[in-house]
């Protein structure tokens, strides 16, 4: 067997470590036990949601992370990532607001909702608002349809809505952004 | 002969009984409170923070609050039920913070209960007494009505009707459990007696001992309980809910999700028990291919086949799946089912892994749906650590787990081939059939794909029997339906009807008809992969082949009531661009041909469309049927086809005369003011966006056609209905 180049030391375990820095310690965990169990593969999804819930968004750098260490192609864990809607590959806003787009909202009015929640934050739907407070996205059915129209915002259900509602709402999440803002430098000195 | 699973369900059984006996909620004072997604977010749970500081500050141990599921009466969330033992239990309807400090002391305390918030409130006074009679709508018995004969005769004694309630329940299931010939069949509440009742004679009857006297009339009670007993005990005066058949749904909002007591305590785990103790999977798969239990995901095929199909493989490694990727816009029953009565769909998904051979099981749930997820995680927890799920389960020695996998946002998961690529961790696109997944499935290995509900109504065949169901529903196909009951409804909801029941009895008996007067234009069902049925049609029964023939389908239950305000043209543009979004682009057919016809619709609706493009849609909409790879680009120009085969002046209007008749495509509309009724209140003019409206106070208004943008802000604030949609 010859060597395919000059190199001679194994640098995995630098790798390794590099990589596992990046991730917090339960999703090393889980990728871990995974590792020893049957079909490590395919617990690829269930990995990738532990890493979008803890960091908002999937970045390169966690994709590689990911991909080194289950030991899966980075291009399959790419092309996983980026064929399923729920992931994101950009960091998003502190709430992000899902507008409902299911039928049930649709025939209610939610395309009124969207109209005037792009106006009001003056950003396009998959976008993140200047001060990073809000991002705009739509979904299909979050299942509430006996409240249509209506509006995610983080895990909160909003409905059914006005146009007219919207800046309130809004405003509501604005307050709750700064109080945390206070808290945060309070908790800092 | 040892018998270990009958023992192993018995002192379980015995050890819950005590442990609900002990809580004695038979004789305490029980709140109610939905707990669901849909509660949730409608305020659920800062109402039970309320009713536990009330509770605590009045220091009663009598009071408890119990949680259940969800109903599936979405627009009157919270719900909030009071149950006082000997009355008829009341329901209150969109509860806050306040109405609990008034139900608290006013009802609960005081006696009296807040009638102007009772769900539903049709009466003042709160009845002593109900009796409902069922009236299956497919059971057609002889002779007159005897609902209609008990009224009369309740009249001729001068018996108020605020005092006894009399009213028409769908069908409980009883007939068919005795195997007699049709009667009918009255629940007496608060006693929760069932009569049977074939004449004139036995309404006198129950009439002078039971009404007037108070005391049962044993002659003609039955022995069988109906599935939904429990159910009608609590929701019973509701016509909303007496008129459906719960079977599916006959724990929601009954149960704790999280308490497996609950559930045994309600019968949960016997038909698992006696199916393990039989040990015969054969008689599992006899009994669901009598009950023609039909795949409830939209598919239809029958369980019991597709069950054999698997248990005829050689390959003895082989999964069962629970398909809970509910994707289709407008449809919910899924996670309620989920979220409500977790213990069920996992009772159903033990019995068919014992049924087909299988090891290993898996629920595919989507990841929008966090409760749903968090319960059955629970629920499955809950199970192994009682010995109900893991090695040697209830002592049978049969060995099955079960494992919960996300999905993450892709409608195209639902289609079995896509789903089974999910859980391997790849991209969800499916693959050609065949091989079916009963063939090669997960990992290569048979694999049994079903619905949730389908899973919800195993236990229930298999304690009541396969023929019980299959007289519920038509020939057919056997049993009850539910349906997400959506759009411009009055009441939007879960609806569970056996199949066969007509679709205006949904809609207008049980939904209460189209919302704000408008007159119904068509339903629709089966989400982007369904169509249209027009008004004229709503006397069809709702089953499979019926639905297909009119140019929909059955789908998974989905059901969207559209009224006259609504654009056939723009709701078909909606599915298509939700398919079109969602296709996953492997296969050309399906990813060009949902674009193109998205095109094609979009130019109609801006008014650029040609009579040619009718020819257009209809050609390229079957050419994307016949040739795609899967159901999604399969189904996904039904709603094109139906809009044009039971719409297709609609069409026409918009591309000949530049006409919407619904007034919905915003590029054929102008907003008007009319100078006559128009006083001049200035109100549109400052809810412009852009500023197009001029005037002076007091005097009529202008809109300036060429600024306008349509956005219909000035017809909404308008309170004179000075302002013409034209």
């Amino acid at each position: 067997m010859s060597a395919c180049c000059h190199c001679t030391h194994d640098n995995w375990p630098e790798l390794e470590r590099g990589y596992r820095a990046m991730l917090p310690e339960p999703i090393l965990a889980f990728i871990d036990e995974n590792r020893q169990r049957e079909r490590n593969e395919s617990m690829l999804i269930a990995t990738l949601h532990m890493v979008q819930a803890h960091f908002g968004h999937l970045g390169p750098g966690h994709l590689e992370a990911v991909a080194q260490l289950m030991q899966i192609p980075l291009a399959k864990v790419t092309g996983v990532a980026t064929f399923y809607h729920y992931f994101r590959l950009q960091p998003r806003g502190k709430y992000l607001i899902n507008v409902c787009l299911g039928t049930a909202c649709y025939v209610k009015g939610a395309e009124k909702i969207a109209q005037k929640l792009t106006d009001e934050l003056g950003i396009r739907f998959g976008e993140t608002s200047k001060d990073g407070v809000f991002s705009l996205e739509s979904t299909r059915c979050v299942g509430t349809c006996g409240l249509a129209p209506v509006v995610m915002i983080g895990d909160e259900v909003h409905g059914p809505l006005t146009p007219s509602q919207v800046p309130a709402l809004l405003e509501s999440y604005l307050a709750r952004a700064a109080e945390d803002l206070v808290g945060e430098s309070a908790a800092n000195r | 002969m040892p018998l270990p699973v009958r023992d192993f369900y018995r002192s379980m059984a015995d050890r819950i009984g005590r442990t609900l006996a002990d809580r004695d909620l038979g004789n305490k004072i029980l709140i109610q409170v939905g707990s669901a997604t849909c509660e949730h977010a409608a305020g659920s749970q800062s109402v039970t923070e309320e009713f536990v500081r009330h509770i605590r500050a009045s220091g009663r141990k009598d009071i408890v609050i119990h949680r259940t599921g969800c109903t599936g009466r979405c627009s009157r969330e919270p719900i909030v039920g009071i149950q006082v033992a000997g009355q008829i239990p009341v329901k209150y309807e969109r509860v806050n913070r306040d109405l609990v400090h008034r139900i608290f002391t006013e009802h609960i305390q005081g006696g009296a209960p807040v009638m102007k918030h009772v769900l539903d409130h049709t009466t003042e006074v709160l009845p002593e007494r109900e009796f409902l009679f069922c009236e299956g709508s497919r059971c057609q018995r002889p002779g007159p009505n005897l609902r209609d004969r008990f009224i009369a005769l309740l009249e001729t004694r001068g018996i108020e009707p605020h005092r006894v309630h009399v009213a028409a329940a769908s069908c409980f299931g009883v007939c068919s459990l005795s195997g007699d010939a049709p009667a009918t069949y009255v629940l007496a509440r608060p006693e929760k007696v069932i009569y049977r009742v074939n004449g004139e004679e036995d309404l006198l009857a129950i009439l002078a001992d039971h009404v007037v006297g108070g005391q049962v009339v044993e002659r003609l009670r039955v022995q069988e309980e109906p599935i939904a007993l429990e159910f009608l005990e609590r929701y019973g005066d509701v016509a909303f809910f007496n008129r459906q058949s719960r079977i599916a749904l006959r724990n929601a909002g009954v149960v704790d999700p999280e308490s497996l007591d609950e559930y045994v305590g309600l019968d949960g785990f016997k038909a698992l028990a006696t199916t393990l103790e039989r040990h015969e999977p054969e008689w599992v798969i006899s009994e669901l291919t009598k009950a023609r239990l039909r795949g409830r995901g939209g598919g239809g095929f029958l369980t019991g086949t597709k069950w054999t199909l698997a248990r005829k493989q050689v390959d003895a490694t082989r999964f069962i799946i629970c398909n809970g990727d509910e994707g289709d816009p407008g449809a919910f029953m899924d996670r309620s089912m989920l979220e409500s009565d977790p213990f069920n769909i996992v009772e159903g998904m033990i019995i068919g892994g014992f049924a087909i051979g299988a090891q290993k099981g898996f629920f595919y749930i989507r990841a929008e749906y966090p409760l749903a997820i968090r319960r059955i995680q629970h629920a499955i927890d809950t199970c192994r650590a009682n010995g109900l799920l893991g090695q040697d389960i209830m002592g049978s020695g049969f060995d099955f787990d079960l494992e919960i996998r996300l999905g993450a946002g892709a409608f195209v998961c639902g289609e079995e081939t896509a789903l089974i690529r999910s859980i391997e961790g790849e991209r969800g696109q499916p693959k050609v059939r065949p091989p079916y997944p009963t063939d090669r499935g997960l990992w290569g290995h048979p694999t049994v794909i079903n619905n949730v509900e389908t899973f919800a109504n195993i236990s229930a065949i298999l304690r009541y029997g396969g023929d019980w169901y299959a007289r519920i529903g038509t020939e057919k196909s056997g049993g009850t339906k539910v349906f997400a009951l959506a759009g411009k409804v009055r009441h939007t909801g879960l609806v569970e009807v056996p199949l066969g029941t007509t679709l205006s009895r949904v809609v207008n008996d049980i939904g209460g008809g189209v919302s704000g007067g408008k007159q119904l234009k068509a339903i629709q069902t089966g989400g982007p992969a369904g169509g249209f049925i027009p008004a004229s049609m709503q006397d069809m029964e709702v089953d499979f082949e019926p639905l297909q023939k009119a140019g929909s389908i059955m789908g998974s239950g989905g059901m969207i009531v559209l009224s006259e305000d609504d654009c056939m043209v723009d709701i078909a543009k909606f599915y298509m661009a939700f398919s079109q979004e969602e296709s996953c682009g492997k296969c050309t057919p399906c990813r060009e041909g949902t674009t193109r016809i998205l095109e094609i619709l979009e130019r109609i609706t801006q008014g650029k469309g040609e009579l040619a493009d009718l020819d257009k849609l209809d050609r390229l909409s079957r050419l994307c049927q016949r040739t795609s790879l899967c159901g999604l680009g399969r189904a996904a120009p039904n709603p094109v086809l139906s809009s044009l085969k039971h719409f297709r002046e609609e069409f026409l209007a918009h591309i000949q005369d530049k006409h919407c008749p619904a007034k919905k495509c915003v590029a054929l509309i102008r907003y008007e003011i009319n100078p006559e009724k128009c006083i001049g209140c200035t109100i549109c003019d400052r809810n412009c966006p852009v500023e197009c409206i001029t005037g002076a106070r007091k005097e009529a208004h202008v809109i300036d056609q060429a600024a306008c943008i349509k956005c219909g802000n000035c017809f909404d604030v308008c309170k004179f209905a000075a302002i013409d949609r034209v």
